[in-house]
């Protein structure tokens, strides 16, 4: 019990959209380990961020499934303290910081709302925090437009950790970013988990990221789970379509990984072939 | 701010609006120290001196009961921007909130707010003003309210898109995520982003409220006699044009220079407000 | 420079016939040829530079890559070469830029309109916002065609776009031409804005960054269809992209750019097998591999990065792994 932090029970998220009713999110049930990273990789559409709102409470879910966190039941209406223990960092750090307000403001909003430290203390927590993302602490000061794009995101990691939350769900953290600084983030990220036990639920749909950061897998298409399994595992033999389509689609750039990456299309067209399918 | 003196410097037109709103403004504040005959804004009457064209030491001539028509050119500049402020700071206000409510919250409260913006938009503001004024006494506390009822709903359309499409903005979710309150959302995370926007609008609205203003006077609505008014001004002297040109081009050449002032700053602004990324 | 080259380059937009022509010729004419192209910006306090000398060209039928990380300078120069940039106001352009023998500096506008999306077109990130959304894909296609030939009929259009969308693989051309963007899908959409790019048979395609926008299934589609229509269609692409893999998986010839300068430039085999300047060696070592071994450890910026140029001799043999 004290192993899951994260359980979702047959959770489904449906939106009208006129008359037709979509179902983004169809009876998903998995489980997120205390100190893993679980990645949730799919195609776009495929439901994954959908999936991200529902565990935020950004979004309730359908009458039927629950979400419990430590065992607790999510209310659909979030309280403060619920919302103190799951935080998010998003994709476009361009977008996720508001660009009329000091970076300093914005990692403070967390430390305000849930009144950690106290009142005299926070600019220094703040200086703190951004320290330990890798700035300097009189950045505080600026605004996001003077900041590059890797700067940016690293102070939103920044606001993350300021809720102290155990669980961060990471949508698509990198996939803005350029390949260096991409990989310094992802370095960035792997080291907080280490130091902060920190569990992270890490969206993406770029496997060559999932495969180095990812302790498990969890694939998801048109909404389902289609497959799950330990991140190792799942690369050596991928056994949904959906997976090895994934796997066979990445960009790649040294020879061992073309060699890799041929054998698993040879398993996706033989599998085309056998018009089967596991999982 | 030394970027923002680079972009004015860089357009003639704003320098020019600048130049016109010092003008306008400084006349205002100084109309007591400049004006050569500052008793002349009230009820005198000088027979001797009436109707009379251009000539020192009356500049632009006197009106029909002998008063110096530039002194008050110099006292109705004081009266439209007051005039044209305090409009301003009771519907600015106002419709920056509506917005806010109705974009940041959907349903109820959104429907609500927005019919009633459009109830008021959708009279013509002049209607709207006329009969205000008709209902009121028409003294200038009344005129000021009549403009600021037709005024508010255009802020409030204003935020309304603004924060429409800011609250799907990453920050907007980060706050909510966070746990922030929407009275924290709304006023602290949107409304900077919605200021640049409204200052513009408010800089070009001056011109446009000494306008209104001008021709609810004109109609005999708006300041009375003898507070010295542009758009009074205009209207008593276009029964003796083209004879006495002086009566009406002085002053209408002092609401144009107004309008155009404000017209050309709030341009200047929204390059400036506008390029900060 | 051959009277006939630029004729064709001028007059060549109504078939293929021109263009053999203009191919024949000029066989040893680059589509492409940028020298020493030089490029800074005017700001209100200060000037920039963006781009400290580039020089660079793209062979007939050639397939050449421009990688570089953001604020390196490579959409710029894509918007320089389709005479976007110089209408920039503060933008200080020097340098040539030829275009099938033609020099491009100083060109008219009506000269430009006849070049742009005739002789060379543009495929960009994000397809929504490139198609516009009150007009049918049908009316698209005919405004793009009636760019190289103002009298073209809307069924000879019609006729001419289902046949190049049957060429990306969409199965029912008649149902897309009369649809609306909106009520097809992101990958549909991509598609449609590939296939449109290419309604005019241009000499040169340039690619900024396409699919990104998209996740990888889409755009390791969108990467082979392309590739199989300018296969076909015998056209020069300029692809411009952060992303390396994507690179070497459709280019011929590789140029590296950082801080507005060319580091590293040659054959896609030769760069991938043998990165030589320490910027390249520094990118490819950045990038998570898929077949595992952690996330790579990555270094501040170097002075070495700012190295002399690095170029690899043409190989024999014409790369690409099918």
């Amino acid at each position: 019990m004290t192993d899951r932090l994260l359980e979702l029970r047959s959770v489904s998220r449906t939106f009208h959209l006129g008359t037709r009713q979509v179902r983004a999110v169809n009876a998903v049930t998995a489980d997120v380990r205390r100190g893993e990273c679980l990645a949730v990789v799919g195609e776009s559409g495929s439901g994954k961020s959908t999936l991200a709102n529902l565990i935020l409470g950004v979004l309730p879910p359908d009458p039927g499934g629950e979400i419990r966190l430590e065992g607790e039941i999510l209310p659909h209406r979030r309280q403060r303290r619920h919302r103190q223990a799951i935080q998010l960092v998003q994709q476009n750090p361009l977008s996720s910081l508001n660009p009329k307000r000091s970076i300093g403001a914005s990692i403070r909003l967390a430390l305000d709302v849930h009144g950690i430290g106290d009142r005299q203390d926070r600019p220094a927590r703040v200086g703190a925090l951004l320290e330990e993302v890798g700035l300097p602490a009189d950045f505080a000061t600026r605004p996001p437009a003077a900041l590059s794009g890797g700067q940016r995101q690293r102070v939103a990691i920044a606001r993350a950790l300021a809720c102290e939350s155990g669980l961060v769900v990471l949508d698509e953290p990198t996939s803005a970013l350029d390949v260096r600084v991409q990989s310094r983030v992802l370095a960035l990220l792997a080291q907080l988990r280490a130091q902060r036990g920190l569990t992270y639920v890490f969206i993406t749909h770029d496997l060559s990221v999932v495969r180095n950061i990812a302790d498990r897998i969890l694939v998801i298409e048109a909404g389902r789970v289609v497959e799950v399994g330990d991140t190792v595992n799942l690369f050596e033999s991928p056994r949904h379509p959906c997976t090895r389509r994934l796997i066979s689609a990445v960009p790649v750039i040294g020879a061992e990984e073309v060699a890799f990456r041929e054998r698993v299309r040879g398993l996706a067209e033989g599998l085309q072939e056998a018009a089967g399918g596991t999982g | 701010m030394k970027r923002a003196l680079a972009i004015i410097r860089s357009s003639v037109l704003s320098m020019i609006g600048v130049a016109l709103v010092l003008l306008v403004v400084l006349s205002a504040i100084f109309a007591g120290v400049v004006a050569p005959f500052p008793d002349h804004r009230g009820a005198v009457v000088d027979f001797t001196n009436f109707n009379q064209p251009p000539h020192w030491p009356n500049i632009m001539g006197t009106d029909l009961v002998g008063r110096d028509l530039f002194s008050r050119i110099l006292y109705a500049y004081r009266t439209s921007l007051v005039l044209a402020v305090v409009v301003l700071v009771l519907a600015m206000p106002t419709g920056v909130i509506v917005g806010l409510v109705a974009g940041y919250f959907d349903g109820f409260r959104r429907h609500a707010l927005m019919r009633l913006t459009d109830v008021f938009l959708s009279i013509p503001p002049l209607v709207l003003a006329m009969s205000i004024m008709g209902v009121l006494e028409p003294t200038l506390l009344n005129g000021m309210m009549a403009v600021t009822v037709m005024w508010w709903p255009w802020y409030a359309r204003l935020v309304y898109n603004i924060t429409l499409a800011e609250r799907e903005e990453g920050y907007v979710l980060a706050a909510e995520v966070i746990g922030a309150s929407s009275l924290h959302v709304m006023f602290r995370e949107i409304l900077p982003n919605c200021i640049p926007a409204v200052l513009t609008k408010m800089a070009l609205d001056i011109g446009f409220v000494i306008l209104i203003a001008s021709s609810l006077s004109f109609l005999g609505l708006g300041v009375q006699p003898p507070t010295p008014d542009l758009g009074s001004m205009v209207a008593e002297g276009a029964n003796y044009l083209p004879d006495s040109w002086w009566l009406t081009v002085f002053p209408g050449l002092a609401i144009l220079v107004a309008v155009f002032g404000f017209n050309l700053l709030g341009d200047a602004l929204r390059d400036i407000l506008g390029s900060d990324q | 420079m051959t009277p006939d080259v630029t004729d064709g380059a001028v007059t060549g937009m109504a078939g293929t016939g021109d263009r053999n022509g203009a191919r024949e010729t000029g066989k040893s004419i680059d589509t492409l040829a940028i020298r020493d192209l030089r490029l800074r910006f005017r700001g209100y306090t200060e000037t920039t530079t963006v781009l400290h000398g580039i020089s660079m060209r793209v062979a007939p039928e050639q397939r050449v890559a421009l990688v570089g990380e953001s604020g390196s300078g490579k959409t710029v120069i894509a918007r320089a070469i389709l005479g976007l940039l110089q209408l920039l106001p503060g933008a200080i352009v020097n340098g040539d830029i030829d275009f099938e023998g033609q020099d491009l500096t100083g060109l008219t506008t009506r000269a430009w309109r006849r070049l742009r999306g005739v002789r060379m077109s543009m495929i960009f990130q994000d397809p929504t916002s490139s198609l516009n959304p009150v007009f049918t894909i049908g009316e698209q296609f005919h405004e793009v065609h009636r760019r190289a030939d103002p009298a073209i009929r809307r069924s000879v259009s019609g006729d001419r776009a289902a046949a190049i969308l049957e060429e990306v693989s969409i199965t029912e051309p008649d149902r897309v031409l009369e649809s609306y963007p909106f009520q097809l899908s992101g990958g549909m959409n991509q598609r449609v804005m590939i296939a449109m790019a290419m309604a005019n048979e241009p000499a040169l395609l340039i690619a900024d960054e396409p699919g990104t926008a998209l996740d990888v299934t889409v755009q390791d589609q969108t990467l082979r269809l392309m590739r199989r229509l300018v296969d076909s269609h015998r056209t020069s692409v300029l692809f411009i992209s952060h992303n390396l893999g994507v690179v070497r998986e459709f280019a011929d010839r590789v140029y590296v750019i950082y801080q507005g300068r060319i580091v590293e430039e040659g054959p896609s085999a030769a760069i991938f097998r043998d990165p030589r300047h320490a910027y390249t060696q520094a990118l490819m070592a950045a990038a998570p591999r898929i077949t595992g071994g952690g996330i790579p450890d990555v270094s501040e910026d170097e002075p070495a990065f700012l190295a002399p140029r690095e170029v690899h001799p043409p190989e024999p043999t014409p790369t690409g792994d099918g």
